[in-house]
C-alpha cells in the first residue's frame, strides 16, 4: 500500500493550487466545502496575504444541503457576493463531499453568470489531486474563457507555470523574467504571477511559450491546440539556461514545441543523484547538475505530472514507500528539508525549499 | 474610516438575536494563533495522530504538526478519487492506519494512545469505523484507540473540537479517587501561575493536576484519580462533564469570565463541593480595580477592539471595561455565546454604539484595514481588521482565569499600548504557545 505516510506530509491539494492559480487576477474563487477548509490554502500555501488582498471564499456547506441537494443557498450566496464585490469572474472549486454527491457545477455556473452577467466557470477539482492538477485546471478554464485570437508577434513570449507554490524563493520570479527579456523577449504575460486578466488575455499575442512549472502544460497544449504557440518546457538555471534559451529560439523559428528539461539529459539507471521534487524544475536542476558535473541525475516526480516530462531513468512516485524506494540508492539528493527522514543513510542532502510541500516551514530552509 | 458594507456589521443598541449576521460565504483572516484539533491532540503525551482524508484536507493538519516540529507524532492515510468510485474507502482507511503501525512498531516506537481522524467522507459513504477499531484493537491491543473525527459538515449540536476535548479524555480508566487531587481540565492552556485559586486549593490542602502538567502518557492516565474534574473552557464542557460522570466524579463549570460577581460565584460552588469556606476577597477585587484605573490613566480615549479568538467571553470583556470608562469601539464575532446574553444586554442599554462585527463575511474582505488613530486591539482577528501594532497577543483566554486574570488582562493591555509588536512575524504562527518552527 502507498496511501500511508508515516512521518512525511503531503502536497498542495488541487483546490489550493487553484486558489493559488487565480489569486492576483480579480476575480472571485469560491471553494463548495464546509466552513474552516480554507484556513489550509490560506495559511500554508498562500504568502501574499499581507500584500495583495484576493476575494477566494468558502461556502460553508453544511450536511443537509449536501444530502438533500440544496444549491440555491450557494447560488444565492455566491450571486450576493459577487454583486457586492464586483469581480472580474467567477469560479468555483469542487470538493470530496459534492464530487460524491455529483453536483452540478456546470449548471450553477451558468445560474450564477445568468444571474450576474459575470463570467463564470467550474475548475475542475475534487480535493483528491495535488496541485499540480488544480493549477493547470483553473488556467485551463482562463485560458478557455478570456483568451482571444491575436496578431502574432515576433520576440515575445508568456511564461506559463508561476506560482508561489513553485517559486516563493526570493527572486525566483525575477530571475525567469530577466531571462525573458535578457534574451530580447517581450513578456505578453505571466501566468500568474504580476500580471492583470487583461494581460493574460493577450497571450495569444506571444511568439511562443515558457512552461517554467507542470502546472502551464496543460494551458501551453490549450494555446498550442487553439492558436498554434509553440512551447517549450524548462526553467532558467544555471548551466541550463542557453541550451533553454537555444530551445526558445528553435521552437519559435521552427513552431515546434521543445522539452529541454527532459531532452537535454541523460537517463540515470542507478539513482544515484537524485532531484525530487516539481519535474519541470527538478529536470532543469538535474540538466545544469549534468552539465557542471557530468553525471546523470534521476528526477523522482511525486506528483501528478504530464509523463512526457520525465527520461527513461527518471520515477513517478505516490507516496512515502515510493519515495523511500527511488532514493534506497541515492548517493546525493537535491530536494526539501522535509525529505531527510527518508533519505537513505549513505546520502547527502541538499536542502531546495518548495513552499508545495513543506509550506511556511520551506521559507526558513537555506536553498541549495 | 472603515468601509461598512451590507450585512457584516451592527451595534450592540440594535442587536436582537444571538444569531447576529447571516449565513454566507465566508472567508479566512490570515492570523493563526487560535489551536486547531492537532495542536488539540498534541496535549496528550505520548499520543500519535492519523489522519485520513483526501490530500486536500490533508495538507492543513499535516504542516499543523510539521510547524509544532511533531511530524514524529503524526501520520496520514491519504485517499484517492479510486476509493470513492472502487468503495475502497474502509478497506484503505483500515490498511493504511495499520501499515503506519506496523512501521512505528518496527522502529520501536509503537505509541501507548493513537488518536484517529476520519472524516467527511467516512461519514458519507457510510463506512463502518467500529470495524475498523476492532480489527485495530485486535491487531494492536496495547494501543488505546481514541476515536476523534475531522468532520466540519457535520454541522450538529457538538463541533469536532467538542468532541476531541472529550475523546481525548476516553482513556481514562475507573480508579479509586483521590478527594484531594481536583482536576482542571479542557483548556488549551494552563492557568496561570499567580491565579489566586492555586494558592486557595493549596491552602486547602488540594493538589491541582491539568493536562498540562503530564509529560507521560503513565502521568496523563492517572487524571482519572481526580476527585474533582472542573472544565474551564466552553468548547471543554462536554467532555468533561461526560467524563466525570463515566468516573463516578462530581463535576464543575467554572468558565473564566470578566465579572466579580461571577467569580465569586465560582469560587463559592468550588468551596462548598470541597468543603472549604469561601475567603474573602476584597483585596482581589481592589487590585483588579487598580490595575484598571491605572490602565485607563495611561491609555484615556484610545479606541480598544476586542475579538472572539482572544477569550470566549468577548462581550463580558468589552462590557468590564466599558464599565470602567474605556472606548471600547467594536467587537469581531460570528455570533452570541449563550453565556453572554446578560452582558449583550448591559451593553445594549449601556454601551449601544459599540460595533459588533463579523469576521468571516465577504464584504470584511475588502474592508479597509487601517485606523485614522492609535487602536489597542485585544486578539489577532482584531490586529488583522484594524491594521493596529499595539495589541495583545492571546487566544482562548490563554489560561487566564479569576480575578488574577482581570489584573494580568490589565497588565498586558498596558505593555500592548506602551510598546508595538511585530504583527507579521506573530500572528501568522499557528497554535500561540506551541513549538513553532515557523
Amino acid at each position: 500500500m502507498n496511501r500511508a505516510n508515516r512521518i512525511l506530509p503531503v502536497y498542495t491539494g488541487d483546490v489550493s493550487g487553484a486558489c493559488s492559480a487565480l489569486f492576483e487576477l480579480g476575480g472571485m474563487v469560491v471553494i463548495h466545502d464546509p466552513s474552516g477548509c480554507n484556513s489550509t490554502y490560506n495559511t500554508h500555501d498562500e504568502t501574499r496575504w499581507y500584500d495583495h488582498d484576493s476575494l477566494i471564499f468558502i461556502s460553508g456547506l453544511v450536511e443537509k444541503d449536501a444530502i438533500l441537494g440544496n444549491d440555491n443557498k450557494l447560488v444565492q450566496d455566491v450571486v450576493d457576493a459577487a454583486l457586492e464585490l464586483h469581480p472580474r469572474f467567477v469560479a468555483l472549486c469542487n470538493s470530496p463531499i459534492p464530487f460524491i454527491t455529483g453536483t452540478d457545477f456546470a449548471a450553477i455556473c451558468r445560474i450564477i453568470e445568468r444571474k450576474t452577467g459575470i463570467p463564470c466557470f467550474y475548475v475542475r477539482t475534487n480535493g483528491m489531486h495535488d496541485y499540480v492538477v488544480g493549477v493547470g485546471g483553473a488556467w485551463n478554464a482562463l485560458a478557455e474563457r478570456f483568451v482571444t485570437p491575436q496578431e502574432r508577434q515576433p520576440n515575445s513570449l508568456n511564461i506559463l507555470g508561476m506560482t508561489p507554490l513553485d517559486f516563493v524563493e526570493q527572486g525566483a520570479v525575477e530571475t525567469v523574467r530577466s531571462f525573458a527579456t535578457d534574451a530580447g523577449y517581450e513578456i505578453v504575460s505571466c501566468w500568474a504571477m504580476g500580471s492583470t486578466l487583461d494581460n493574460l488575455a493577450q497571450a495569444a499575442r506571444a511568439s511562443v511559450n515558457l512552461v517554467v512549472s507542470a502546472t502551464g502544460i496543460p494551458v501551453a497544449k490549450e494555446l498550442r491546440r487553439r492558436f498554434g504557440t509553440p512551447y517549450v518546457v524548462g526553467t532558467p538555471v544555471g548551466g541550463f539556461m542557453d541550451e533553454l534559451l537555444a530551445s526558445l529560439r528553435f521552437s519559435e523559428q521552427t513552431g515546434e514545441c521543445s522539452w529541454p528539461c527532459r531532452d537535454a539529459r541523460a537517463a540515470s539507471m542507478d539513482g544515484a543523484y537524485c532531484v525530487v521534487g516539481e519535474p519541470v524544475a527538478a529536470g532543469s536542476r538535474a540538466a545544469a547538475i549534468e552539465r557542471e558535473s557530468g553525471v546523470a541525475v534521476r528526477v523522482v516526480c511525486p506528483l501528478e505530472a504530464d509523463d512526457e516530462l520525465l527520461t527513461a531513468g527518471d520515477v513517478c512516485v505516490f507516496g512515502e514507500e515510493e519515495v523511500e524506494q527511488a532514493l534506497k540508492n541515492a548517493m546525493f539528493v537535491l530536494a526539501d528539508a522535509f525529505y531527510g527522514p527518508v533519505c537513505p543513510a549513505q546520502a547527502h542532502l541538499e536542502p531546495w525549499p518548495h513552499l508545495a510541500f513543506s509550506g511556511r516551514n520551506s521559507l526558513g530552509q537555506r536553498s541549495a | 474610516m472603515l468601509k461598512r458594507l451590507g450585512l457584516s456589521a451592527t451595534t450592540a443598541g440594535q442587536t436582537t438575536s444571538a444569531a447576529l449576521f447571516p449565513s454566507k460565504l465566508e472567508f479566512n483572516p490570515p492570523a493563526h494563533g487560535v489551536w486547531n484539533i492537532v495542536h488539540v491532540g498534541m496535549l496528550v503525551p505520548e499520543a500519535h495522530q492519523i489522519y485520513v482524508c483526501a490530500i486536500n484536507c490533508m495538507r492543513g493538519v499535516t504542516l499543523t504538526a510539521a510547524e509544532m516540529g511533531a511530524s514524529n507524532r503524526f501520520s496520514c492515510v491519504v485517499l484517492k478519487e479510486e476509493d470513492i468510485t472502487r468503495g475502497t474507502v474502509e478497506k484503505v482507511t483500515l490498511e493504511g492506519i495499520a501499515e503506519v503501525l506496523r512501521k512505528l512498531a518496527d522502529r520501536g516506537d509503537l505509541p501507548p494512545c493513537v488518536i484517529v481522524f476520519p472524516v467527511c467522507t467516512h461519514h458519507f459513504l457510510g463506512v463502518r469505523m467500529s470495524r475498523v477499531y476492532r480489527e485495530l484493537e485486535r491487531e494492536f491491543p496495547t494501543v488505546d484507540f481514541v476515536r476523534a473525527f475531522m468532520d466540519p459538515i457535520m454541522k450538529r449540536r457538538l463541533s469536532p473540537d467538542q468532541r476531541l476535548r472529550k475523546a481525548m479524555f476516553d482513556p481514562l480508566r475507573s480508579c479509586d479517587a483521590d478527594g484531594h487531587l481536583v482536576a482542571f481540565l479542557g483548556s488549551d492552556f494552563a492557568l496561570a501561575d499567580d491565579c489566586e485559586l492555586r494558592e486557595l486549593l493549596q491552602e486547602g490542602g488540594f493538589r491541582l493536576r491539568e493536562l498540562q502538567d503530564c509529560t507521560t502518557y503513565a502521568e496523563y492516565r492517572t487524571l482519572a484519580q481526580a476527585g474533582l474534574f472542573v472544565a474551564t473552557y466552553p468548547n471543554a464542557r462536554y467532555g468533561i462533564e461526560k467524563l466525570a460522570a463515566r468516573l463516578g466524579r462530581p463535576f464543575l463549570y467554572l468558565p473564566s469570565c470578566f465579572s466579580y460577581a461571577q467569580i465569586q460565584e465560582q469560587y463559592q460552588q468550588l468551596c462548598d463541593t470541597l468543603g472549604m469556606s469561601l475567603p474573602d476577597f476584597t483585596y482581589e477585587i481592589a487590585r483588579c480595580e487598580e490595575s484598571l484605573t491605572a490602565l485607563k490613566e495611561l491609555v484615556g480615549d484610545t479606541p480598544i477592539v476586542i475579538d472572539a479568538s482572544f477569550h470566549p467571553r468577548p462581550l463580558g470583556l468589552a462590557r468590564l471595561l466599558c464599565e470602567h470608562g474605556f472606548a471600547v469601539t467594536e467587537v469581531y464575532l460570528d455570533g452570541i455565546n449563550p453565556e453572554e446574553e446578560d452582558d449583550l444586554v448591559w451593553l445594549r442599554e449601556n454601551a449601544p454604539e459599540v460595533l459588533l462585527s463579523s469576521i468571516v463575511l465577504p464584504e470584511l474582505r475588502v474592508a479597509t484595514r487601517t485606523r485614522d488613530q492609535k487602536v489597542l486591539a485585544l486578539g489577532q482577528k482584531a490586529v488583522w481588521f484594524t491594521g493596529t501594532s499595539h495589541f495583545v497577543n492571546v487566544v482562548e483566554g490563554g489560561g487566564l482565569w479569576g480575578f488574577a486574570g482581570i489584573c494580568a488582562v490589565a497588565s498586558l493591555m498596558d505593555e500592548a499600548w506602551s510598546a508595538p509588536k511585530d504583527v507579521r512575524d506573530l500572528i501568522p504562527r499557528k497554535g500561540l504557545g506551541c513549538a513553532s518552527c515557523f
